[in-house]
């Protein structure tokens, strides 16, 4: 049996209650309060049908793949490969060998700067244009290639809404422009960027871009093809899938023009002593056995994501977000951080005179989950010139009645500490 | 008074609080009425690194006594070091290395002392112990 085909579930209706119900974790207490859960952005909760799939493929599918022949060996690889088709139909690629799977966003990236600097298509001095609003993955890597001159980084500035300010961007390029990497979705302001003009723009030049969809792949449909994205890379926790598998996509000829991530086993053709020559795509870039679980159970996650009409998602975030937005805003000596006009349901604020992590601390007695710190994006505090924030991002299965409990903890909260 | 009956007398204090949010409101207080830090030192040789919340420690020594001092720009990270504070100041080097910090698992904030919670508390806490040390060794010589 293939799970992944045979785990299609009929189309669902939008009904909060169900959605909620599918989500074992919760229904569970914490501190002795119902489990509020808005640290969407951070991880996603994993649906009883993708935690299911998990304890069924041990149960009795698990074997190596791309190795044996007995009959295990071909259901667990028919399995994996199922995997790299439904995500290829999920970022509706052109070809199945296309799609990388990796542990997350940060491997992909650095998958890319890493073999960009192998293949010295990035060579110190070189440039690569990103955003002031890049989560560390995607500032760290570039730093970390190219010796001691290393990638000199453009940054694409921000206002005060955290909007991209793209009136300088053309103007960044030039010969040594050897890549645009850009975050979709900012995990801290919610800010959606307008990536199809970045990305026309830097076709305009002959430049590759690079898109961090962590944080978009559950908000919106991602088309890569429609994009015109040269790399997409997204993480499988933050879609309702497991934590340790992700997914680098990228043009063919792109990805055939880079040489060996990592070297090992099944990424090889033939090996002597003196010489080894390398698989073809996807395999090229899957040294050792892979995250084979982690592949199905994210095809899983993405079955049951397709069983809704993506614009039903869309529609209840957007309300929530709209909800919270207007109740945080009535809070005294509270500011939002990140008010773009066209935002993803995270909702980054400080309090005038409050440190975060009091809040975090606080509304966690009440069994409320936000984030606070710095969310791995510090140049965006400094943007802002604040140490911190709190956060509090949604996913689907969250309600409006959630955001009140939010509203009333963290007005009690402010009571406690002013 | 004796540093362990210094002790038992937080756990008590603490065990006539109900809930977590009386808890966290005695704490806050605890921070509110702590000593003032001393000025001048609020420098990064007495930062303790936290990830989310930054933390000082100031430790003198006076007549073998060793008196510590502490603050935070979060109001209940500084209430739990006003606790640590309260625990170890104004005793000898001897007395300190003498007690191991198990209040801090009775007053049920072991929690929030944990590695994990990257507030520069268990920095503290280990800081407290090592000042101990240090003045032990200078006081005999």
């Amino acid at each position: 049996m293939n799970l992944i085909k045979s785990k299609i579930p009929r189309k669902r209706e939008f009904r909060i209650d169900e959605i909620r119900n599918d989500f074992p974790i919760l229904q569970r207490l914490v501190n002795g309060k119902p489990l509020v859960y808005l640290d969407n952005a951070a991880t996603t909760q994993k649906p009883d049908f993708v935690i299911e799939a998990i304890k069924h493929y041990y149960d009795f599918e698990n074997a190596n793949i791309h190795r044996g022949l007995h009959f295990l060996s071909e259901v667990a690889t028919e399995a994996y490969e199922t995997a790299r088709l439904k995500v290829k139909e999920f970022l509706n690629a052109l070809s199945a060998s296309e799609i990388i799977f990796v542990r997350g966003t940060t491997e992909a990236i650095n998958l890319i700067a890493s073999t960009m600097e192998k293949s010295k298509r990035l060579n110190p001095g070189d440039e690569v244009i990103i955003t002031n609003m890049e989560h560390h993955a995607n500032i760290v890597p570039w730093q970390l290639i190219c010796g001691e001159e290393g990638i000199k980084l453009r940054v694409i500035p921000i206002t005060d809404s955290g909007e991209l300010i793209l009136d300088d961007f053309e103007n960044m390029f030039n010969e040594k422009t050897k890549l645009v990497s850009v975050v979709q979705v900012s995990n801290t302001l919610g800010t959606i960027n307008p990536v199809e003009k970045i990305i026309s723009i830097a076709h305009k030049h002959n430049v590759p871009v690079l898109l961090d969809g962590a944080q978009a792949v559950s908000h919106q449909k991602i088309d890569v093809q429609k994009l015109d994205c040269d790399f997409y890379s997204f993480s499988g926790h933050k879609l309702y899938g497991p934590t340790g598998i992700g997914v680098l996509y990228g043009k063919t000829h792109l990805l055939d023009s880079l040489p060996p991530y990592q070297g090992g086993g099944d990424m090889i053709r033939t090996v002597t002593f003196e010489k080894t020559t390398f698989n073809d795509l996807p395999h090229k870039f899957e040294a050792g056995t892979p995250n084979i679980v982690g592949a199905i159970g994210l095809a899983i996650a993405i079955n049951y994501l397709n069983a809704f009409d993506l614009q039903d998602i869309i529609q209840h975030e957007n309300k929530l977000l709209e909800y919270a937005t207007k109740e945080l805003s009535k809070i005294d000596g509270l500011k939002i951080i990140g008010t773009a006009k066209d935002k993803a349901p995270v909702i980054s604020f400080v309090i005038d005179g409050i440190h975060p992590y009091d809040i975090g601390t606080l509304l966690n007695s009440d069994g409320i989950a936000i984030r606070t710190g710095h969310h791995c994006t510090q140049p965006i505090m400094d943007r802002f010139k604040i140490s911190a924030t709190a956060r509090a991002s949604f996913a689907f299965y969250n309600t409006q009645q959630e955001i009140d409990i939010l509203i009333n903890s963290l007005n009690k909260t402010i009571e406690i500490l002013k | 008074m004796t540093i362990q009956k210094n002790h038992e007398n937080i756990i008590n204090e603490f065990s006539n609080l109900l809930d977590w949010d009386e808890k966290y409101k005695y704490i806050i207080q605890l921070g509110r009425k702590m000593e003032p830090y001393p000025e001048g030192f609020k420098t990064d040789k007495f930062k303790i690194e936290g990830c989310q919340s930054q933390v000082w420690l100031y430790a003198k020594s006076e007549n073998g006594k060793i008196y510590f001092y502490a603050d935070s720009d979060a109001l209940i990270v500084r209430g739990l070091s006003a606790i640590l504070v309260r625990a170890y100041s104004g005793f000898s080097p001897e007395q300190i290395l003498s007690v191991k910090p198990d209040f801090i698992k009775e007053i049920g904030i072991d929690n929030q002392l944990s590695p994990t919670r990257k507030n520069g508390l268990m920095s503290m806490l280990k800081q407290i112990y090592d000042y101990a040390k240090v003045f032990k060794i200078i006081n005999k010589q």
